[in-house]
């Protein structure tokens, strides 16, 4: 197995077959958030009982292990390419460079992007994660904690509202979920080409499939964010 | 009647391997715009013989778009700003009148550059010396129907064999990667039968080359198929990619 880092295809099969794996988390994520709207419409709680089944619970906390391992393999491999490939270009650099129109600026920009992605999960997980799972890891764990936020550890319909009644959250979210969307525009259609899923045939259906899947994924989390931030205005109203 | 466009050209000059190089500009007055961008480069020797100045060196051979040699990096694109034709087929008529057209080699770690325009691509013979070939005993010549191959894939091989190696892929990718040339070189051979043979072997042994050789990993910007003065494909990467996978995964 020593070829997925040794040789540069085997280093783009890490890539894809971790980005692939993620691109999953996130249309399963994605449709979870769903429920947090169809809840405020129909009255229902789904939502907070999908947060109760992911939180402190074993097989929750297999998976963010698992998936804190794929997104830092993505990391450091993604790292290590973007430097081979800076060294592979040589000391001298043009003086002139000019676009192709063939290629998406997005493929050029996948780290930059990525680094984007990253200071958003990072702010998400400040935002949720520290607030939820964290909190009834660290009270399982016999850590100290303070009553009510343990209280409000599995209420994700609560957290979200507050968050997103504030505008400068709001803002960055839809700024890391453009980043996103910049991101798996190309990186879908790229993960399937590397592992060898493409000819001339399906290279418009797998860019239109990577263009579909992100957009999707994109609308789906932005859709929270803004129903919760104009619910905010309104909360006085039925939906809220 | 005959256009003439007066224009400058400003030149990469090295004087060899490890000197440092630095931009000349040079004003070159009265070219047809029928001529071609290396019967201007003609005409710039001719200029500078005259006046007794280093002419500048740069790699041509046949002039006809066949053979790989020519390769210049003209205003930002690997031979120059018109699609699928290499630097000997480019003409001035894609040049306005005044316009200053700037001339670098090939940028790559792995194509040095030897004396001004002119680089090492002795890189791309060693992928092929790696696996780029079919082994055949002498003997008997088969009879040419004797193996039968689908009009698809000696279609699809010979659009990959148009590659002429002239490195216009790696030298246009932003990751240094020469995956489309690999790619081709491997397809050509991996689509037929006598090639199909040693394809495992072949895929592995070229791209092991490629990468030993200091080229990039290849990140699917598709700038290389944009700028291949022969319009070789990009899905041939993921025939090769699928050819290394497969190979990689039965060992």
């Amino acid at each position: 197995m020593t070829w997925l880092s040794s040789s540069s295809i085997g280093r783009k099969v890490v890539m894809s077959v971790t980005g692939t794996a993620l691109v999953l988390f996130l249309l399963f994520h994605a449709t979870m958030n769903i429920f947090s709207i169809t809840d405020a419409l129909f009255g229902v709680e789904y939502y907070n009982a999908i947060c109760e089944f992911l939180g402190a619970n074993w097989y929750a906390l297999i998976a963010t292990v698992g998936l804190a391992f794929l997104v830092v393999v993505h990391i450091v491999y993604a790292f290590i390419i973007s430097l081979q490939n800076y060294r592979a270009r040589g000391r001298e650099r043009y003086a002139v460079t000019d676009r192709q129109k063939e290629v998406e600026w997005a493929s050029k920009n996948m780290l930059v992007l990525g680094v984007i992605i990253v200071l958003g999960i990072g702010l998400h997980l400040f935002n949720f994660w520290a607030k939820m799972q964290c909190v009834e890891l660290g009270h399982m764990l016999g850590c100290e904690v303070d009553s009510t936020a343990l209280a409000n550890a599995t209420n994700g319909v609560l957290l979200i509202k507050d968050t997103f009644a504030n505008p400068v959250y709001v803002v960055l979210y839809l700024v890391w979920l453009a980043a996103l969307w910049f991101h798996l525009t190309h990186g879908v259609w790229s993960a399937l080409h590397t592992l060898g899923w493409n000819n001339n045939i399906w290279m418009p259906r797998v860019k239109c499939i990577a263009n579909i899947i992100s957009t999707i994924v994109v609308l789906m989390f932005a859709l929270v964010v803004v129903f919760y931030f104009c619910a905010s205005f309104c909360c006085c109203g039925a939906a809220c | 009647m005959e256009k003439t466009i007066n224009i400058k050209v400003k030149v990469w000059r090295q004087a060899g391997p490890k000197a440092p190089g630095a931009f000349e500009t040079y004003e070159l007055k009265n070219i047809s715009t029928d001529s071609s961008f290396l019967e201007m480069l003609d005409v710039l020797n001719e200029q500078l013989i005259k006046e007794r100045k280093e002419p500048v060196a740069f790699d041509h051979d046949c002039r006809e778009g066949i053979c790989g040699m020519c390769s210049l990096y003209i205003n930002g694109h690997p031979h120059g700003p018109d699609s699928a034709v290499t630097t000997c087929q480019l003409h001035m008529r894609k040049f306005k009148d005044g316009e200053t057209i700037t001339i670098e080699p090939w940028r790559s770690h792995a194509f040095p550059v030897i004396k001004d325009l002119v680089v090492d691509r002795r890189a791309y013979d060693k992928i092929m010396q790696a696996g780029g070939y079919v082994s055949v005993n002498t003997g008997g010549v088969p009879d040419a129907n004797a193996i039968p191959i689908s009009k698809v894939a000696a279609d699809e091989a010979m659009d990959a064999a148009s590659c002429i190696g002239c490195g216009a892929c790696a030298a246009a990718c932003k990751n240094g990667s020469a995956m489309l040339f690999v790619a081709a070189k491997v397809s050509q051979l991996a689509l037929l039968p006598q090639g199909k043979i040693e394809a495992a072997r072949r895929a592995k042994a070229m791209l092991g080359k490629m990468d030993e050789l200091g080229f990039g990993n290849c990140t699917n910007t598709g700038a290389c198929a944009a700028e291949c003065p022969k319009s070789v494909s990009l899905s041939h990467i993921a025939r090769l990619n699928r050819e290394f996978i497969c190979a990689k995964l039965a060992d």
